[in-house]
């Protein structure tokens, strides 16, 4: 926005010539029960100095010498230090794709360039200029699922991050759709058995490695779905794991969606972050969102484009394949910048870390008396330890040792009481690996 | 000018429809075509899928917008043309012809009568454009 300067007098013409003596007048419009007449209950005015003391002051109540092994869709990797300067560049800094797009071609070029290793990653053949986050990139999934199906019954485990699945459920509460939930809790990856997809299923969907760190058996579930007409839709909240995992695409599936923090963006208290989107050529015009192409201007030189965008809401309107008409522009820049530093062998090293230490970290828990693992299957660099006492317990005794040890599953699962979710990356030095495991020994 | 056979009926939504017995054969216009320019891509009904007249049955992407494509009689999808899934500028090369898109089962014959002649048709489209 414009900043537009106008003094008292001006204000008071500009009232006058739509009739109103007061600005308060204007918000009559809005019931009275709603509108606000307390004053703001911010306390006196304060000096300048005395207010930055008081700051800092609460700063340092922060908590900062803390070891975190927490995960659970938001994941502490190291950043190189790298993507910040690059970021404030003023030709980079901001979160839109820009207006009149093809002016930007260099901001086009690194979203063709996210794109490509989106899919690269995700075993894809198109990926979009990015969505919000992982969960509403999947939201995104199950409403592309059943356009391109033409059905509205979905099929959904458990094990997908709870958050992700509210959020689901507030993108399609009012679009009829039918939504099965399959419980793991038990069984930790999707027991098949226990899925009843049908001709009517329009999508089986589910995370890998799951909530509960374990790796799904995608190929299994893709070939289910597939049977049936279904497509199968993968959330992946580690992205991390393609540096380690068989990539969705190669397994079958049909839609991957990806949560992408740990690709060079700070934790920042759950957000903001950045959600990938990927699918099949085939159905690359029920592809919510922006897309990024090369082409050739009429000199044959290399140029980039938005391209379809006659899906999208300003030029097809309610016939839009869905309501976001950007991306999160500067965090797939993040992304962006963090997968070309990294490179693929950089990305498989950092993935090869996180899957040695998180599994060295498993084995010495499962040594202790009274703990285990809860699940026996394959798992990247989170995984659900059974405790001896009640887990929210547990992981409040070891707070007091400077230790955040993990999530108390009961949280999400009533039923898990005795159940923490540990999360052990490559900014965990053995150290503290060894800290945490005789913290929880006592 | 545009081309508009005269055993045709038409809407004026630029449907045109070929009756035959209960069925009726279903494209866009010669005149559509060329306001849309070059078409890129037609998204088609299932065969099965019922429609009321007047209900979108699928829609028409050229490089400049995607636009609906309007069912002139209510019926029954039987027959949809999937050359076009790899072959959309059909539609623009021969609107009448190889660019046919959908077959339907009439479920009100008598609502044929309710359709534009090619003279009606052309009129409209003068109409329009003078507007």
């Amino acid at each position: 926005m414009r900043y537009i300067p106008n003094s008292p007098d001006e204000r008071r013409s500009m009232l006058e010539s739509i009739g109103y003596e007061r600005i308060e007048q204007l918000f009559e419009q809005i019931p009275e029960n709603v509108r606000s007449t307390e004053p703001l209950g911010i306390g006196p005015p304060v000096s300048e100095p005395d207010l930055l003391a008081y700051f800092r002051e609460l700063a340092s109540t922060n908590a900062t010498d803390f070891q975190s092994f927490l995960g659970a869709g938001a994941y502490s990797h190291h950043i190189p230090v790298v993507i910040d300067p690059l970021i404030s560049r003023s030709e980079f800094f901001t979160a839109y794709t820009p207006y009149q797009p093809e002016l930007s071609q260099g901001t086009l070029q690194y979203i063709f360039e996210f794109q490509t290793m989106i899919c690269q990653l995700t075993g894809m053949e198109v990926a979009n200029a990015s969505m919000y986050d992982g969960s509403t990139a999947l939201s995104e999934a199950v409403l592309m699922a059943s356009r391109v199906t033409r059905r509205n019954k979905f099929i959904i485990a458990d094990s997908v991050h709870p958050q992700y699945r509210e959020v689901v459920d507030a993108y399609t509460h009012n679009l009829g759709f039918e939504i099965d939930l399959v419980r793991c809790g038990q069984t930790g990856p999707l027991d098949l058995n226990s899925v009843r997809a049908g001709k009517d299923t329009a999508a089986i969907i589910v995370q890998s490695p799951n909530f509960f760190g374990c790796v799904e058996d995608l190929k299994a579930i893709a070939d289910a779905a597939h049977e049936q007409g279904a497509l199968l839709i993968v959330a992946v909240a580690e992205a991390m794991s393609f540096g380690a995992l068989r990539s969705p695409g190669a397994c079958g599936a049909d839609i991957v969606v990806a949560e992408g923090q740990s690709f060079g963006i700070p934790l920042s208290y759950g957000g903001p972050y950045v959600g990938l989107f990927a699918t099949l050529e085939k159905y690359i015009r029920q592809i919510p969102g922006r897309l990024v192409g090369e082409t050739r201007d009429s000199n044959g030189r290399r140029g980039y484009v938005l391209t379809l965008s006659t899906r999208e809401q300003h030029i097809r309107r309610e016939k839009a394949t869905s309501n976001i008409c950007t991306n999160q522009g500067l965090f797939a820049l993040m992304a962006t910048i963090y997968l070309a530093t990294m490179g693929r062998r950089g990305v498989q090293e950092v993935a090869r870390q996180n899957l040695q230490k998180a599994h060295y970290a498993a084995e010495e828990i499962a040594k202790l008396d009274g703990f285990g693992l809860k699940f026996a299957a394959p798992f990247f660099n989170e995984f659900v330890v059974r405790t001896p006492e009640r887990a929210s317990e547990v992981a409040r005794r070891l707070l007091d040792k400077k230790i955040l040890g993990g999530i108390a599953l009961e949280t999400y699962y009533p039923e898990l009481k005795d159940s923490l979710l540990v999360c052990v990356t490559e900014v965990a030095k053995r150290e503290a690996i060894d800290r945490l495991v005789s913290a929880l020994a006592g | 000018m545009a081309n508009t056979p005269e055993e045709l009926s038409y809407t004026k939504d630029h449907e045109w429809v070929r009756t035959k017995g209960e069925q009726a054969t279903v494209g866009i216009t010669d005149h559509a075509q060329q306001q849309l320019g070059d078409v890129v891509y037609v998204e088609l009904p299932k065969v099965g899928d019922k429609f009321e007249s007047g209900e979108p049955f699928g829609s028409v992407e050229s490089v400049k917008a995607v636009s609906e494509i309007y069912m002139p009689l209510s019926g029954t999808v039987v027959e949809v043309n999937s050359t076009l899934n790899d072959a959309p500028e059909k539609v623009n090369e021969d609107p009448y012809g190889d660019g046919w898109m959908v077959v339907v089962q009439l479920g009100n014959a008598s609502e044929v009568d309710a359709l534009l002649t090619a003279a009606e048709y052309e009129d409209y489209i003068k109409e329009e454009a003078s507007e």
